[in-house]
């Protein structure tokens, strides 16, 4: 089948995202590429935003509008945070997205967003992740986005297990994320894994082929 | 006007600000990507004490699946539920609004609200969006007046039946309500029926699959099965593919540890919601 | 098989005009379907799936799509079924008809070759086909051939192609191919990881595409003949 994809413009960037649940633990990763079509620019690209001690946010698709989306989201994360006193919980930003994004329904952002993290009241893993229009969801296993979400999602069915521990779950995501990655021309040029846990995050980058 | 502490509270509904780059996007080659649908079987009956309303819980991008465990039967209000075929985001979206406006209604008449209220509501927003809001819906409840059915479609048109199937699988599921629905079923009868239709479509469409969730209402009481039965288990593996820790190779490690500073415990006293105004 | 399509673009058949109209015809149709092969140091394992579909409707639920060439080769195809089915039949001629010239059967990477001949002389109107080609050379070793549509041709040892060919590849590259794996002992994948890597990838396949499905033919090349095997997927 022609892949479709592949001209949309979801693609311009590329880039890819993968989160799981592990054992009293989530984690969370992407590569590290930023390019313009087939053209590497940097290979230190941020994808995944530290939005609070236990909340991440992976944001794959169009960098612009990863960008304009993710000053908007926090503006409103501040904005709830000053009025409540407290750090929001994984849930309620999920819905915060999913909102901000329909609201666009007929003119979307080109991003389809990924949410890991721990409730903030009883460390609950929480991931999920939504389509471009915001339809929210919400597996207890993991979710992938970006240019090689087939390839990852592959890789995933195989290796995925629920409830590894912190350093299995580390090899898992990383193997998962970096074989897919050199199956997809526009995805890779390094790694970065983070692993939020009750009292810790733990961030590696990942050795990768860098072509 | 507006401040940095006090924003100005946005205006209701879509937002039309990036169709203009969008559109020229389009133009030069980049078409806008597809979002998330359900290709689906949803189906709804009506039986003796009330209705049965029945979905899989497959959600597709494309040829793959993206959601292996969807809702699609939405709650609308505690004597109604809907189930929503088409683009997830629209289905989830729409039903979502017209609960609220639902509850709303409720607590301004006092009374249980009438399923034709909310089959009404639906298919006039979505007439106004002349199908650019991709939901195509089964309402199905029980009121004052007894057991409802609605069949909504995506433009707006809207028909009151005993039995309909929608989505993808409406054909496969509809073939088994054409042969062996009839009025006044037992609600055994009537659960095992709706199964039937699902698992028509689970297995004979490919964009539905997975499970069979069943919403039974009836006056006064409602019973939401999810799942009712996993049709398809996930297949089993031969061996494990957990590695040997130390397998990927690490650049660069930094833990950072989450500190505490301060832990304050604010006791709050219930009190009842105002609700004199 | 073959579509007419109309014009994807707004289309109101209310407001519908008298006027000439151009209508494509598509002769080709995607019919699904996926294919996996593993070569060992005695051995090649090619496998695909049984589920032949167009759109969302399934056709069958028990198509074989493997074909035994040789004693000693197997082309596995998908893609569109119309096209698989002429190609095979050419190719089962040109086999036979080698046979006859030669006295000999063709041998695998002589087969491979031919293939590939074949699909390029189709180069503008080619055959929508996704072949993986398994068999063992003249040493009886395991060598598997990979296909674009117009005949490039690409020697290999384990390969997955078809509809989930971009889910399983990577699996495949890191549990076969021990690539992007540090302190792990490279040994030369055995007949039965193989298989039992085969049916796993299948399995997570089957979870994903839409696709793929009902279940997997399996052939198991060794010098001493082809054996088959089946192995049920999820039916959804």
């Amino acid at each position: 089948m022609i892949d479709t994809n592949f001209y949309s413009i979801l693609t311009y960037n590329g880039g890819a995202i993968i989160a799981m649940k592990g054992k009293n633990c989530v984690a969370i990763a992407a590569d590290r590429r930023f390019g313009i079509q087939a053209q590497t620019i940097s290979s230190n690209f941020q994808k995944i935003h530290r939005m609070g001690p236990h909340l991440y946010l992976g944001l794959p698709g169009l960098a612009t509008d990863s960008l304009t989306v993710l000053e908007r989201l926090k503006f409103r994360l501040n904005l709830y945070e000053l009025k409540e006193n407290r750090n929001m919980n994984p849930k309620t930003f999920a819905s915060m997205i999913s909102n901000l994004l329909y609201e666009k329904r007929f003119g979307p952002y080109f991003v389809e967003p990924i949410v890991a993290g721990l409730d903030p009241e009883t460390f609950e893993p929480f991931i999920c992740n939504m389509d471009l229009i915001g339809c929210l969801n919400l597996p207890n296993d993991f979710v992938v986005g970006g240019t090689c979400s087939e390839q990852l999602y592959g890789m995933c069915e195989a290796l995925f297990e629920p409830n590894l521990e912190a350093d299995d779950l580390f090899e898992t995501i990383s193997q998962a994320l970096v074989n897919a990655c050199d199956r997809d021309a526009i995805s890779g040029w390094g790694a970065i894994v983070h692993i939020i846990e009750k009292d810790n995050i733990t961030t590696r980058t990942v050795k990768t082929r860098m072509d | 006007m507006s401040s940095i502490l006090v924003p100005d509270i946005p205006a209701p509904g879509f937002s039309f600000d990036l169709c203009q780059r969008n559109s020229l996007l389009e133009k030069k080659g980049y078409p806008a990507p597809k979002a998330q649908k359900t290709g689906t079987t949803i189906v709804a009956i009506v039986y003796k004490d009330g209705v049965i309303l029945g979905a899989d819980t497959r959600a597709t991008e494309g040829n793959i699946v993206a959601d292996k465990l969807c809702s699609k039967i939405h709650y609308l209000a505690d004597n109604m539920y809907c189930c929503g075929a088409g683009t997830a985001a629209d289905t989830e979206a729409t039903t979502n609004m017209i609960s609220s406006q639902l509850e709303l209604h409720r607590l301004n008449t006092n009374r249980v609200v009438p399923v034709v209220t909310a089959a009404k509501m639906l298919s006039q927003m979505l007439f106004r969006y002349q199908g650019h809001i991709g939901a195509a819906l089964i309402v199905g409840g029980v009121d004052n007046a007894g057991p409802h059915v609605y069949c909504i479609y995506p433009h707006g048109s809207c028909d009151s039946l005993q039995y309909t199937t929608m989505g993808s699988g409406s054909l496969a599921a509809m073939s088994v309500f054409e042969s062996q629905w009839r009025p006044n079923m037992s609600e055994e009868e009537g659960k095992e029926l709706v199964a039937d239709a699902i698992r028509a479509g689970v297995f004979n469409d490919l964009g539905s699959g997975s499970s069979v969730d069943l919403c039974v209402i009836r006056k006064g009481s409602v019973d939401y099965l999810r799942p009712y039965e996993m049709s398809c288990k996930k297949g089993e593996k031969q061996g494990t593919y957990r590695y040997k820790r130390g397998t990927t190779a690490v650049l660069q490690k930094s833990v950072r540890p989450i500190i505490i500073e301060d832990e304050m415990i604010q006791r709050v006293d219930h009190e009842s919601m105002d609700t004199s105004s | 098989m073959a579509l007419v399509d109309r014009e994807p673009s707004r289309y109101l058949p209310d407001y519908d005009v008298q006027a000439p109209k151009q209508l494509h015809f598509s002769p080709y149709a995607d019919n699904g379907g996926s294919v996996v092969a593993i070569a060992g140091d005695d051995f090649s394992i090619i496998a695909a799936d049984t589920r032949l579909s167009a759109g969302f409707s399934i056709y069958t639920r028990k198509q074989e799509k493997l074909f035994t060439l040789s004693s000693n080769t197997v082309l596995g195809c998908s893609g569109c079924w119309c096209d698989t089915l002429t190609l095979t039949r050419v190719m089962a001629a040109r086999m036979q008809m080698y046979e006859h010239e030669h006295h000999k059967t063709m041998a695998t990477p002589a087969a491979a070759q031919m293939l590939s001949t074949m699909l390029y002389y189709k180069r503008f109107f080619p055959y929508y086909v996704s072949n993986i080609l398994a068999g063992l050379d003249s040493e009886g070793k395991g060598v598997i051939y990979r296909y674009d549509p117009v005949g490039h041709c690409e020697k290999n040892y384990y390969v997955a192609g078809g509809s989930s060919g971009a889910l399983l590849q990577p699996l495949l590259d890191n549990q076969v191919g021990y690539l992007n794996q540090e302190n792990v002992e490279k040994v030369p994948i055995t007949k039965e990881k193989a298989l039992a890597i085969i049916k796993d990838v299948f399995t997570s396949a089957a979870e994903r595409d839409i696709y793929t499905g009902d279940g997997i033919f399996i052939k198991i090349i060794t010098k001493d003949g082809i054996a088959t095997d089946f192995f049920e997927l999820r039916r959804d």
